[in-house]
């Protein structure tokens, strides 16, 4: 069960890794539940439920993370991460996603 | 009422996913043919195993005078030598008449275009009538709808196989030689396709795309592309990602028309930016797979003759992949 504080209502994980697959998170992240593509470029998202704080300063809750995997420059203008061609909808099941996947 | 349980119809539902198979849905007439072949073949092979299996279950409990009779000279004459060799010279006068014009040379003003492997990418090489070098691409190929496209397929170092499962069957690209092959599409859309020969380490990743156009749009495109030198970069990143694209070393390997890049190593770029993927067919084109290509394409494929360029700071990778998505 994902913690209460990772609760995202109305996404759906599912979709969210066939999202993140399409438009190719993976040749920066390693991705749970993925074995290829699994880049380096950027950190693993395994166990991202697990993780306190996304790019060491954003605490990571849903919505900050739905906002982050969409368009991460408007939250940390310095970081590599380029805003992805993806809706609202798409980066809420992402997060759905990266959640789950963590089983915590 | 029972049913299966949640493992099986779980593997059947894998096993049908993507169903039906690409070599069973040719989208022109050159793989039409091959899967024409194939079903006779099918549907002959399904002949002979229920022959096979009456002359068995004769064998095994048939009355005595059926049994003698299969046992007799004439039955092994008549259906151990006469039918095959009729059946198969028969099928391989079929199959090579069948097959014949999949291989068939450009004659007159026919679209033709070439192919080369590389280690692990593909060379594309628009060609005009007389087989002079038009534009130069690399991993993808546009092709107009429902007219006969004739490849030529070459290679530069080892032996792969070009293979459009929806467009034709598996040709190989031989260091030496020209091979010749035809595809046609009788629909827009985009087909893909995989080296089918095992090349070395990232033979796996080796993809491509055919992207097939209506007549007139196909047209606009290579008339667009002949033209040399009408880059124009916008934006004071694409700019200083366009400087940074010479003074990093990018043009050691990579070429870009109209520019003083003109390294012939790697893939051409001048076009790398309306590309449908990158990496040869296996990651979708955006910002985000551009910058983790550029930065470190050996964790994505590994053994490819790109380095890693992690060396780079940040706003560098940003923007060269700025200024490489401005390559139209």
């Amino acid at each position: 069960m994902p913690q209460q504080r990772h609760h995202m209502p109305q996404a759906s994980e599912e979709r969210g890794r066939q999202i993140a697959m399409e438009v190719g998170c993976g040749s920066c992240h390693q991705l749970p539940g993925v074995a290829w593509p699994a880049g380096r470029l950027g950190p693993s998202l395994v166990d991202f439920a697990g993780q306190g704080m996304i790019v060491g300063r954003l605490p990571n809750t849903p919505d900050v993370l739905a906002s982050f995997v969409r368009d991460a420059p408007s939250l940390s203008p310095d970081t590599l991460m380029p805003a992805m061609p993806i809706d609202q909808q798409d980066a809420r099941d992402i997060a759905a996603y990266l959640y789950a996947s963590s089983g915590g | 009422m029972i049913s299966p349980p949640i493992f099986m119809r779980r593997a059947v539902a894998e096993a049908l996913s993507g169903w039906p198979p690409p070599v069973f849905d040719p989208a022109g007439p050159y793989a039409g043919s091959i899967t024409t072949l194939a079903w006779v073949l099918m549907a002959m092979g399904a002949a002979v195993l229920l022959i096979v299996l009456a002359a068995l279950w004769i064998a095994l409990f048939g009355g005595k005078r059926l049994r003698e009779r299969l046992g007799g000279t004439w039955a092994i004459w008549l259906g151990g030598i006469a039918f095959p060799v009729v059946v198969l010279t028969l099928l391989l006068i079929y199959g090579l008449t069948l097959t014949r014009h999949l291989s068939e040379p450009a004659k007159g003003d026919e679209v033709r275009m070439r192919i080369t492997g590389e280690m692990w990418w593909w060379r594309v090489t628009y060609l005009d009538a007389e087989g002079r070098a038009q534009s130069l691409d690399a991993n993808e190929l546009h092709i107009p709808v429902g007219r006969p496209v004739v490849l030529e397929l070459e290679s530069s170092d080892v032996i792969h196989s070009f293979w459009i499962p929806r467009l034709s069957g598996k040709l190989d690209m031989i260091p030496g030689r020209r091979n010749v092959m035809r595809i046609q599409a009788d629909e827009p859309g985009v087909f893909s396709g995989q080296c089918a020969e095992y090349c070395g380490g990232p033979h796996a990743l080796m993809g491509f795309l055919v992207i097939a156009h209506p007549e007139r749009e196909f047209e606009a495109l290579m008339r667009a592309r002949s033209l040399i030198g009408r880059q124009s970069v916008a934006g004071d990143e694409a700019e200083r990602g366009r400087s940074l694209f010479r003074t990093a070393g990018c043009a050691a390997c990579h070429r870009v028309a109209g520019t003083d890049a003109n390294g012939m190593a790697g893939p051409d770029l001048t076009h790398v930016g309306s590309r449908h993927s990158l990496g040869a067919g296996i990651l979708p084109n955006n910002r985000g797979t551009m910058i983790g290509w550029i930065g470190d394409s050996q964790s994505i494929k590994p053994g490819n003759r790109m380095p890693p360029y992690s060396i780079l700071p940040a706003k560098d990778l940003r923007a060269l992949a700025i200024y490489l998505e401005t390559l139209k």
